[in-house]
């Protein structure tokens, strides 16, 4: 008995070995892309490409847009969506921003000061939460699809910040704060160490945690899911609390950067998240994704958008290859299906 | 009649009328404003725009997919049809042509990647929905055009029916016959409840694609000319954001996100109940800031409950089967 189950994990090893390098189709061609591009743009803008100060800015820049993607990328691995991610993050800012600005005066103590940002960042988490936990119960035990909830629930949030802010900024936090969007620690700037360890989480909690192995289990089917005894309705709770959970993580690093908060930051983000999860592996159906193809894909659209903005080209233009690469990516997974299945018709059925 | 009645009150689109007629007996009685012929035509017409691009929606959810990029196509077509109508000149009839052939060309290609690619509706639209904007921000640098020629934005009406509301009023009558009237609206229903059954029916499923994604394109771009008549100019980010606002219209009038289930009057419905409670809520002097809060409020209920109601409908059904 001992020795079987000695040969059976050396068998399982083996492979998860060869599996971490990048045998995964999308990954590799991720990779290929992301070379291919840093080479194109190095040749045209040489010696500024690929200088301290170009890194430095697309590491500051990637962190949001990576730490919304994941709050995307956990519904879409369940097989759903969440629209409010963005609503969610500016509310769960604005109630940061009203503490922290109603609490501290220029003459309050350091202690008062810290007091001040404990509350603010628990009554944030709080709203998001909330929200979370509202999304979630409506998706799992009324069976609403979750387009139509979290296009619900954003209307709804926004509609609350806009109502409670009149459409004003909020702004002027402490630098304890602001040392979260515009500090370096070892030279790696405080953003990029955040969005790091909220991917590597994610990633964990994905692929080891019983939760994620559920969340994807019910985003490849459902119904077997639920037979084999898994409480679908509540990892589906789960599964919008934790992407609200990441909008409030997103929410800080929004305030840190703009030193302000308003109902309105980073709309255009919304789908772009969506694009940004879809190109790097996940599946939008439900079930397939790694964090590692989503945070190759959030690197390949840094470089781009970078890449063009040093070569003088508009920011709309920029958005507009973005959604071109976003084709192109499905174009060659289709055109390397279709040929894999020719060159070895007896492999694939 | 008991059961007659029962029935009839489980209809969503009855369930939605009733609402509408509760908030207009409310509206009226709490503001004097509210139920006059002059409130109302404005209230059509402000919402005209946005039943022309549901109208096309609607026909794409009925057939199984999702269209996101009808408002960017709207605003690409119409900045096209404007350009040429300031610099070369033209008539309705040109405006019309020019950016309805555009406008569907456009929705044609995305039912092409669509199609080909087999990718999920959502996905490839909102890529070119990313592109089409970006590309119109790319070429108008962002500027709005002003100087639209006189004909173009001089009130027309007829019957004293404002020219939106009879282009609205068109758009939707043309989408019903469509839906009920003609073999190819059968198709499109058949290819959104099954899409198997339809293709092994020999239902040619990339035409019928191209022609609902067209349609949604052209009716896209009708909705562009229609709006840049009412404002009287041409503003490149304008539309920007409308198509989740339509999707939740459209919605609230029972469509599926999963096929085959929508109908033009639910549409209708939808529109017409998301509008008095945004007009009935500025004539009683709430704010305006107010009406995200409200329309999300209206949205989750009334989404809630429909589902509520089909998963007790199962239950009920399954006991009986039992």
């Amino acid at each position: 008995m001992p020795s079987e189950t000695a040969a059976g994990s050396t068998t399982v090893s083996k492979p998860q070995r060869v599996a971490f390098l990048p045998r995964d189709p999308t990954i590799t061609l991720l990779g290929v892309l992301i070379v291919v591009a840093v080479i194109i743009f190095s040749l045209l803008t040489p010696s500024r490409f690929l200088s301290g100060d170009t890194v430095r800015a697309m590491a500051f820049q990637m962190p949001e847009l990576g730490i919304l993607s994941l709050a995307m990328m956990v519904p879409l691995m369940s097989g759903g969506l969440n629209l409010a991610i963005i609503a969610t993050a500016n509310l769960s800012a604005l109630v940061m921003a009203g503490i922290l600005t109603h609490l501290i005066q220029p003459s309050s103590s350091p202690l008062a000061v810290t007091e001040a940002i404990l509350i603010a960042l628990l009554a944030g988490m709080g709203a998001s939460l909330v929200i979370g936990f509202l999304t979630g119960t409506i998706v799992a035990f009324f069976g609403v699809h979750p387009i139509l909830v979290t296009l619900g629930t954003m209307t709804l949030v926004k509609g609350i910040s806009v109502l409670t802010t009149s459409g004003t900024v909020i702004g002027g936090f402490p630098p304890a704060i602001l040392f979260l969007g515009n500090g370096m620690l070892f030279g790696v700037p405080v953003s990029v160490i955040v969005f790091l360890v909220c991917a590597g989480i994610v990633g964990v909690i994905l692929t080891h945690a019983p939760f994620g192995v559920s969340v994807r289990l019910l985003g490849s089917n459902e119904r077997a899911t639920r037979y084999s005894g898994v409480p679908t309705e509540w990892v589906l709770v789960g599964v919008y609390v934790v992407s609200s959970l990441l909008c409030w993580v997103a929410a800080l690093l929004m305030m840190a950067r703009f030193n302000s908060a308003s109902a309105g930051y980073a709309e255009s983000y919304l789908l772009i998240t969506i694009l940004a999860a879809v190109l790097g592996g996940v599946d939008p159906f439900g079930g397939f994704g790694r964090v590692l193809g989503l945070s190759l894909s959030l690197v390949l659209l840094q470089v781009i958008s970078t890449g063009f903005n040093l070569l003088g080209f508009s920011p709309y233009l920029t958005a507009a290859i973005w959604g071109v690469t976003m084709i192109l990516a499905i174009v060659i997974a289709v055109v390397r299906d279709r040929w894999i299945t020719q060159l070895w018709p007896v492999k694939t059925k | 009649m008991h059961n007659f009645l029962q029935a009839f009150f489980r209809r969503h689109d009855v369930q939605i009328g009733v609402i509408i007629v509760i908030m207009g007996i409310l509206f009226s009685a709490l503001s004097p404003g509210f139920l006059t012929v002059g409130n109302l035509l404005d209230l059509l017409e402000s919402y005209s725009v946005s039943a022309i691009m549901a109208a096309g929606l609607l026909v794409v959810l009925i057939a199984g997919g999702i269209d996101i990029s009808f408002a960017a196509i709207a605003g690409v077509t119409q900045f096209l049809a404007a350009t040429i109508l300031v610099n070369v000149g033209g008539n309705w009839f040109t405006a019309f042509a020019i950016a309805g052939l555009f406008g569907a060309l456009l929705g044609v290609v995305n039912a092409l990647l669509i199609h080909y690619l087999r990718a999920i509706s959502v996905i490839v639209t909102i890529s070119t929905m990313t592109f089409y904007f970006s590309i119109l921000m790319f070429v108008t640098q962002g500027r709005s055009i002003y100087n639209l020629p006189d004909w173009f934005t001089a009130n027309i009406s007829f019957l004293s029916i404002p020219f939106p509301v009879m282009v609205a009023g068109i758009v939707l009558l043309a989408t019903l016959l469509l839906l009920s009237r003609l073999t190819i609206g059968r198709l499109i229903y058949g290819l959104g409840g099954n899409p198997e059954a339809a293709k092994r029916m020999g239902c040619n499923v990339a035409a019928l694609q191209c022609f609902v994604y067209g349609y949604s394109g052209l009716l896209g771009a009708v909705a562009g000319i229609v709006q840049a008549h009412r404002v009287e100019e041409v503003v490149p980010n304008a539309l920007m954001g409308r198509e989740l606002d339509v999707l939740a219209a459209v919605v609230l009038g029972g469509a599926s996100l999963s096929g085959g289930v929508g109908t033009v009057s639910g549409t209708i419905l939808g529109i017409v109940l998301l509008a008095m409670l945004q007009n009935g809520l500025t004539l009683i002097g709430v704010s305006s800031y107010s009406f995200g809060l409200v329309t999300g409020l209206v949205i989750l209920i009334s989404v809630s409950a429909t589902a509520y109601a089909a998963k007790r409908q199962r239950k009920r059904s399954v006991r009986h089967a039992i």
